[in-house]
């Protein structure tokens, strides 16, 4: 089923890959950066850290509305048939206090940063995905709604 | 392995076990090892790191080592092979590099080894802490010097057993000087003593070709290291050791045979360590001599060994310090300050501020070969207090420090006292807000007087703090705004902490425990009190200089500033010299790329968002005002008056032991320090975040944005540049 493959696909990405781009906005005008990340299994929140005098973050607390992209690209030519992207877009939420479960998710996948998130000026956010799109095989496109 | 192949060869080694490069790499490749080290040492490019911060680093890479086990499966297998092989039996785990890595790469001794551990289960934590001396602030140094990448890492440790040998020594196949001969040296007891420098061997040299002994250069014999109750302990020799040399010629001649197996065994002339135990010579590591000169690499291996003092040698410096030095630099500075400048001719005056020059010269020689080198007490204690309690925070250890007197502090509270005064007294505060010299409040006048009188010789950047009331008295009128003082953080926990520390050692290990940890303290106090101390000294020298600078430029000759003791000397014999600039200050232009995220240290924890105040002069003093963010290139002890005001501190020195460091957690402020440029990339006036927590300092936007034209908007937000880290 295409379905179930597009969101094997997705996971696969989301797993396989560390760090993708998190476009946040400023005032009209898009601001990307790269983030580290974990997704939930169920593919429902993705999980990211940032300390609080960054850019993305002020951003955030202003207009929580976000896109994070995720590839698997190698900078060779043969990334234009072979390389695919997941485009996920969603509202980001700081995790206060009670986010256990996310800060080990997290870690678990990036043990190297448990200093970093353990500061108390790193924010701790999830972003809630209502959409994913994968894009693979240069053009083409699949929309996946992420099931509430 | 370089030791199986001696024992295949028919040299006497002892039975011992090898974990291999592959051990080591299984662990290190783990989750969360080998990228948290990476991450610590490429916080900062390698040429901004200072030795401090290179301490600092390591430090921090000890405490990953001491706090992420072995590999379960790993553990077991290697836990119970050494329990079969050596029981409850004493041993040695010594780092050895393999032999075809070992050209530059270590030198005996550079790596740690320790001697005298029992029972599997503690020789596998002491295998860790070998892995981690890979990462020692001397290797570390010794690899980014020579040039390697200092990520460079791999390791073989071995585990034997321990032969509690009556002479040990090392020797070289070929000497540095002359590559006809060869050189024993030995010690009484074990050889660690003389790797690490603390005992002075006696020295043969060897002709090569005869096999003959061509000279003998004996020691001064005093102490010899034995195993103690736990690892190793200095002892006192008797009578007849001192006389006569741990080595006979029959000896020098086994353990020359020995070192020329070992070349017949390698093909090349060898490094070799040995120890002498029931009459036999054995052979404990062997390493191809380098390429390089020996004797240049003596000198090197003498100035890495600086870096980590031992226990016995902190002792001595503090007896030296606090019962010789100390003392004779105030006896110094009281000399110098009885001496009537004024009445003296200028030719006098110029042998004066020779006179005082030399004098500040030969103490700064001492401050460098002494005083720095006891700020290893605390490093010691840092890392003894992490390995018994493998505290979360690898600075907990400096709770235990804090709470000692120190000079500074008694300095600071003289002028909250002042500030108290102010506060409470609408008069006196509005004659020193109209720039009036209060008259008759007494108190006031009292209080100032004692503080320029244990003070006021005090000077930073030349000009002395007695010169500088009006400052002074701007100070304490901004401390007088101040509603409530400060609170300090807590020493509620440092005794518990400290019992609980001691507790962690075996009862007869608890004196030892102890006398560290006083050690520690002194150290900790002794590394401010020292700047003061030297800080009078260099008063009396500009106390001078400035007397000649006033005689100068009354014959109407300008003198460069800050005037230089040297040509002031000089213009004062010589009427008709002008006085030449020595320095001159580097100029930052104002370019189109713009540092938005600076990575420092984390020295203080907090964090603040406020208007920088770049200091670099004494006067800036009357400038700042509370709450600004103190931007500094080197905070002078004596410029900690500031502090009581500041919001946060930036300086571009870096360390996590050094004054705004030691400072700022005294007070609870944000720190970020080893910040490179720091005062010359933030300007007064921009508006900055200090994360002490993380180590970041983040420019928002200043004066440079608002000089354009351009409008920032709330919080800077329109700035074009940012310097995001790549993941988080």
């Amino acid at each position: 089923m295409v379905g179930d493959n597009t969101e094997r696909q997705i996971r696969r990405m989301l797993t396989g890959q560390r760090v993708g781009v998190l476009a946040t906005s400023q005032e009209g005008s898009p601001h990307v950066c790269l983030i580290a990340f974990a997704a939930t299994p169920d593919l429902s929140r993705i999980v990211f850290a940032t300390s609080r005098s960054t850019r993305k973050y002020a951003n955030i607390i202003r207009d929580a509305g976000v896109t994070l992209l995720v590839d698997d690209r190698a900078n060779r030519e043969e990334d234009f048939h072979r390389a695919a992207a997941v485009t996920a877009h969603g509202t980001a939420r700081e995790i206060a206090g009670e986010g256990e479960g996310e800060r080990r998710l997290f870690l678990e996948k990036h043990p190297y940063l448990g200093d970093f998130v353990a500061s108390p000026t790193c924010a701790l956010f999830e972003i809630q995905v209502q959409r994913y799109f994968l894009v693979s095989r240069f053009q083409n496109v699949v929309e996946f709604k992420v099931p509430r | 392995m370089a030791l199986s192949r001696l024992k295949g060869a028919g040299l006497a080694v002892p039975d011992g076990v090898c974990l291999t490069v592959a051990a080591y790499a299984r662990y290190f490749q783990q989750p969360g090892v080998k990228e948290r080290i990476l991450l610590e040492l490429y916080r900062k490019r390698a040429k901004d790191l200072r030795w401090e911060e290179i301490w600092d680093a390591a430090h921090r890479i000890r405490n990953v080592f001491l706090s992420v086990p072995i590999p379960p499966e790993m553990h077991d297998g290697l836990l119970q092979q050494l329990e079969e092989r050596f029981g409850s039996a004493p041993v040695v785990v010594r780092s050895s590099s393999p032999q075809e890595d070992s050209e530059k790469a270590s030198f005996a001794g550079l790596h740690d080894s320790y001697v005298n551990i029992r029972g599997a289960e503690a020789v596998l934590d002491h295998v860790r802490m070998v892995w981690a001396s890979l990462w020692s602030d001397r290797a570390l140094l010794y690899r980014k010097e020579l040039g390697l990448a200092m990520d460079r890492s791999s390791m073989a440790v071995v585990i034997q057993e321990l032969l509690s040998g009556d002479c040990s020594g090392v020797a070289f196949g070929v000497s540095p000087v002359d590559e006809s001969l060869g050189v024993i040296e030995a010690v009484y007891g074990l050889n660690q003593g003389l790797v690490e420098g603390s005992v002075v061997p006696d020295r043969w040299t060897i002709a090569r070709g005869t096999g003959e002994i061509s000279a003998f250069q004996p020691a001064e014999r005093k102490d010899a290291l034995r195993p103690g109750p736990q690892g190793v302990a200095s002892r006192p020799l008797d009578g007849a050791q001192r006389q006569s040399p741990p080595l006979d010629e029959e000896g020098v001649s086994s353990v020359w045979e020995m070192v020329l197996s070992a070349e017949r065994v390698f093909g090349s002339p060898q490094d070799v360590e040995w120890t002498r135990c029931d009459g036999r010579i054995y052979l404990l590591q062997s390493r191809p001599v380098t390429a390089r000169r020996r004797g240049e690499e003596d000198d090197e291996r003498v100035r890495y060994f600086k870096l980590s003092r031992s226990f016995d040698n902190l002792r001595s410096l503090r007896t030296a310090i606090e019962e010789i030095h100390l003392p004779e630099m105030e006896r110094t500075a009281a000399e110098m300050s009885s001496v009537a400048l004024e009445q003296m001719g200028d030719r006098d005056l110029a042998e004066e501020i020779h006179r005082r020059k030399l004098v500040h010269d030969h103490w700064v020689g001492v401050y460098w070969d002494q005083f720095i080198p006891m700020a290893h007490g605390v490093r010691l204690f840092g890392q003894v207090f992490n390995q018994v309690m493998r505290p979360r925070d690898p600075y907990r250890f400096v709770d235990l420090l804090r709470d000692t007197p120190m000079m500074s502090l008694e300095r600071d509270r003289l002028l909250r006292h002042l500030a108290d005064m102010v506060r409470g007294d609408p008069d006196l505060r509005s004659e020193l807000d109209r720039g009036r010299i209060p008259g008759d409040h007494s108190g006031f006048n009292r209080v100032m007087q004692r503080l320029l009188e244990a003070f006021g010789d005090l000077t930073w950047q030349g000009v002395r703090l007695v010169d500088s009331q009006a400052e002074i008295i701007a100070l304490v009128r901004q401390l007088a705004d101040e509603p409530a003082k400060r609170e300090r953080e807590s020493d509620r926990d440092a005794k518990s902490l400290a019992e609980e520390f001691v507790a962690g050692f075996e009862i007869n290990r608890q004196p030892y425990a102890r006398e560290l940890l006083d050690l520690a303290r002194a150290s900790w106090r002794l590394r401010d009190d020292d700047n003061i101390y030297l800080g009078r000294i260099e008063g009396q020298l500009r106390a001078a200089v400035s007397e000649g600078v006033d005689r100068i430029l009354a014959k109407g000759i300008q003198v460069p500033q800050p005037p230089d003791p040297g040509e002031v000397a000089k213009a004062l014999r010589d009427p008709g010299y002008r006085p030449r600039t020595i320095r001159s200050d580097t100029a930052v232009g104002a370019g189109r790329v713009v540092p938005r995220q600076i990575v420092g240290q984390p020295a203080g924890r907090g964090v603040v968002r406020g208007t920088a105040r770049v200091v670099t002069g004494f006067s800036d003093l009357s400038h700042f005002s509370r709450g600004e963010i103190l931007v500094c290139d080197t905070l002078d002890p004596n410029m900690t008056l500031f502090v009581a005001l500041a919001g946060g501190i930036v300086e571009r020195r870096g360390g996590m032991l050094i004054h705004s460091a030691i400072i700022a957690r005294e007070y609870g402020i944000p720190c970020v320090n080893g910040v490179p440029d720091a005062a010359s990339i933030i300007r007064t006036g921009d508006d900055i975040t200090v994360d002490g927590y993380l180590g970041i300092v983040v420019v928002h936007g200043g004066a440079a944005d608002r000089g354009s034209g351009m409008d920032p908007g709330p919080g800077g937000r329109r700035q074009q540049e940012e310097a995001v880290p790549m993941g988080p």
